[in-house]
């Protein structure tokens, strides 16, 4: 599938709607209202306690918003509330449609587990039951993402940290979900290893379409991956719009400081 | 209107918030229209704001006020207050842009960095390679550096790269900012044709040009970017 | 004689009731994990506590025990809580798999077919399947709860990648009426088949976890399998050196210290049974090697 056919699609896929979540007196996040398109990259930009990680759970449906809602457009072509959702229902979209990147890939693997069955697994708990296909399906992600197809049988706790990070995105990916959550993705990397992943996921998420949200600090990160950004801080969001245009022409204070403070390349 | 491009008192400043808020006006009243086959060139001195309007038109810098309308599938959008969304829209199918500075793609052989904006468009990815080694060749890139990431390239090799890519498409509107400046005399000779080529297929094309000559041999109109300097 | 100084089967009645009551809840939902209120038992955790108090629980006067580790009759453990019952319930026991009413084991299941009426009640060390690939409880209930049993496939594809095939060999895990994964307590995957559609009513106790999971009669008892690995149970390839028996499970008896080795039924009953009926077998040491088993 080309990526036009996915951006040209009309219907939203993630719809967040007044979003904000309070812990006692501090809120996290405040009215946060946007819709993520098919095929869509989406970039959230801030500091640390910015509450970018927070939108984040509360858009995964791992953290209940204190007010607001948030609605996918299941593979039916419904758009449902996720508050509203069996647990079953959340997990299987969780394994399924969806996938999320930690920035720890020890948060997303079975680190003693083999890289083929922390592939496999997914296809697994779907119900795919044929030992032969599960595992070349397994060695086809792992070359995907360009890791030697000799080492499938190697737990990821012999791997490197760039090849824990590109495991886990095909340990996300096998299930061909339509929308990706990641978490820092690249954080913790040296820079070399930071670009190799970058133009990997940048690659992989035009080839299939993907829709994405990326937490990230770094503003490069989110040049290089998304079409458009939102700025956050203090848990709003404060600016927001095509990448290139919140980059090249800020108009927040905030946002000017942020992008004033990248060292030229 | 049967305009491609259709600007109204396009207006641009920006707030300096870092500096106190100091405002800087840009451009203002900004107004002037292309049609398909036309060649607009911008003329004024550095710092007129030429850069700024060619940027607005593409949706790379906001417009603040006024109205830039961009006829895309058969439809007007008004530039100004188009969602995120229908810029990607424009962009990946109506308004292509050549800059000075080829953004590279790291790990991306020459040739598919050339071929990619057809392949976006739903070109078969062989077909697309084929166009791309035509363009390259006519530019004089030797075919050995076309498996190569341009990133390794000289500033001038790496220009042409760029100049294939933003014409190996078929978009309706190309924005050209400076693109022969740092070309020799023959590679020049190349793009003028180049532009001669994509006038009789009707396409729009505003442009930015320092050197007088190729600024004659290009140009159907001249508009000149003075007139809209915002003086505060 | 009921020795004066304990309850009925060592167990107060309120112990035993409360017991009952997991039971009854566990037969009811076929392979899922009741807790229970796990009393102490005059024995080590370890050495079928869970087993015990499942059995002390459903006892009666008439009952007629067996109690078998491995498969023996005469081992300390099968004979220490034979004595015990016998002493505090004073109930007959015996060990014909046929006669017995009351089968407590550990680690087998007999080769005799069991019959309806009879209750067969497994001692259990560790009663979560997932356990070793989870180590969260919240999590592996969840699991259960929601029927997400693709880990218990990982660790079946872990054994075919690193062995070449299925190398669980004991503790082999089950899917119980279509519903819950469970583990079948450490038997050999060889006594699998024998839970499925069987007569008998199959309790299991962990003592030590505090669980306690059941098999009703004529239940569905599928092992966990690839399809391109399917369910194959093992024996050692040879007859029984003592009765000739080639379609049971044997145990490997090293005899001097030069290698030399027989196998014989791990099922001493079964064997003994078989001798009886004048079936013989070589008393010759055989190769250590096993067969599939269909």
């Amino acid at each position: 599938m080309s990526e036009a056919s996915h951006l040209d699609n009309d219907q939203p896929l993630l719809v967040a709607d007044g979003l904000a979540k309070n812990y006692g007196q501090l809120a996290a996040c405040r009215d946060i209202s946007f819709s993520l398109y098919p095929g869509e990259v989406l970039a959230i930009v801030g500091e640390s306690g910015s509450g970018k990680s927070t939108l984040l759970q509360l858009l995964s449906a791992q953290l209940a918003p204190s007010a607001g809602r948030v609605s996918y457009r299941m593979r039916d072509g419904v758009l449902r509330d996720l508050a509203v959702l069996g647990e079953a229902e959340r997990r299987f979209l969780f394994r399924t449609d969806w996938g999320f990147v930690h920035q720890d890939p020890a948060q997303g693997l079975r680190m003693g587990v083999s890289a083929g069955a922390n592939v496999g697994e997914r296809l697994m708990a779907v119900g795919w039951n044929h030992y032969g296909k599960i595992r070349d399906s397994a060695s086809t992600w792992l070359e995907r993402v360009e890791i030697d197809v000799g080492r499938i049988d190697d737990a990821p706790k012999t791997y490197s940290g760039g090849m824990r990070q590109r495991l886990q995105i095909a340990r996300n990916l096998v299930t061909e979900p339509r929308l990706v959550f990641m978490d820092e993705p690249t954080g913790g990397l040296d820079v070399s290893v930071q670009a190799r992943l970058l133009d990997l996921m940048r690659n992989l998420v035009s080839e299939l379409g993907l829709a994405a949200i990326v937490v990230t600090h770094d503003l490069a990160v989110a040049r290089l991956l998304s079409h458009r950004v939102m700025v956050m801080k203090g848990g709003r969001v404060i600016e927001t719009g095509l990448t290139d245009q919140v980059l090249d022409d800020p108009r927040e204070p905030y946002t000017q400081l942020l992008v004033s403070s990248i060292l030229p390349p | 209107m049967t305009a491609m491009i259709e600007l109204a008192n396009a207006e641009k400043t920006f707030t300096m918030h870092l500096q106190g808020g100091v405002e800087l006006p840009v451009v203002r009243g900004v107004s002037f229209h292309v049609e398909p086959g036309e060649c607009v060139v911008l003329s004024g001195p550095s710092g007129a704001g030429k850069s700024s309007i060619l940027k607005m038109i593409f949706g790379n810098y906001r417009c603040d006020s006024g109205r830039i309308g961009i006829r895309h599938h058969g439809a007007v959008i008004d530039l100004a207050t188009a969602e995120p969304r229908q810029v990607l829209s424009i962009r990946r199918s109506t308004i292509g842009y050549v800059s000075q500075f080829l953004r590279a793609v790291p790990r991306v052989a020459t040739i598919d960095v050339v071929a990619e904006p057809l392949i976006v468009n739903g070109v078969a990815r062989e077909e697309a390679r084929t166009r791309a080694g035509h363009l390259l060749r006519r530019l004089n890139i030797p075919e050995r550096l076309w498996t190569l990431p341009p990133s390794t390239f000289s500033g001038g090799e790496q220009q042409r790269v760029n100049i294939a890519r933003g014409f190996i498409s078929d978009l309706p509107i190309l924005l050209l900012d400076e693109p022969t400046a740092s070309l020799d005399a023959a590679n020049r000779a190349v793009v003028v044709e180049l532009i001669a080529e994509k006038k009789t297929k009707g396409v729009a094309m505003v442009a930015i040009v320092h050197d007088d000559e190729i600024r004659h041999l290009i140009a159907d109109r001249i508009v000149d970017v003075t007139s809209f300097a915002a003086a505060a | 004689m009921n020795a004066p100084t304990y309850n009925f089967a060592y167990l107060d009645e309120q112990t035993k009731r409360m017991i009952r009551r997991a039971i009854l809840k566990a037969i009811a939902i076929p392979g899922y994990q009741v807790p229970f209120a796990s009393r102490e038992m005059p024995m080590p955790y370890g050495w079928g506590t869970g087993g015990v108090q499942v059995t002390a629980a459903i006892l009666g006067p008439d009952d007629v025990l067996k109690v078998i580790d491995q498969g023996s009759d005469d081992t300390t453990n099968a004979i220490s809580i034979r004595k015990f019952f016998g002493k505090t319930a004073g109930v007959a026991t015996t060990t014909s798999t046929t006669d017995a009413t009351v089968i407590q084991t550990r680690h087998r299941i007999p080769e005799a077919e069991l019959h309806a009426g009879q209750v067969l009640v497994y001692q259990v060390p560790i009663p979560e399947p997932l356990r070793f690939l989870e180590p969260r409880e919240t999590e592996t209930r969840r699991m259960h709860a929601l029927a997400e049993y693709g880990l218990m496939h990982v660790k079946l594809y872990e054994d075919i990648a690193r062995f070449g095939h299925i190398a669980t060999a004991y503790a082999y895990p089950v899917k119980v009426n279509a519903r819950y994964v469970m583990d079948p307590s450490p038997t050999p995957k060889f006594d699998n088949p024998k839970m499925d559609n069987c007569a008998a009513l199959q309790l299991f106790g962990a003592g030590r976890e505090k669980r306690i999971y059941a098999i009703p009669p004529y239940t569905t008892v599928v092992s966990l399998d690839f399809e391109d690995h399917p369910f194959t149970r093992y024996r050692f390839d040879a007859p029984c050196a003592l009765c000739g028996a080639d379609n049971s499970y044997l145990d490997e008896i090293v005899t001097d210290d030069r290698g030399g080795r027989m196998f014989v039924c791990s099922d001493t009953d079964f064997c003994e049974q078989r001798q009886a009926a004048g079936h013989h077998g070589t008393e010759r040491a055989a190769p250590h090697k096993e067969k599939a088993h269909v």
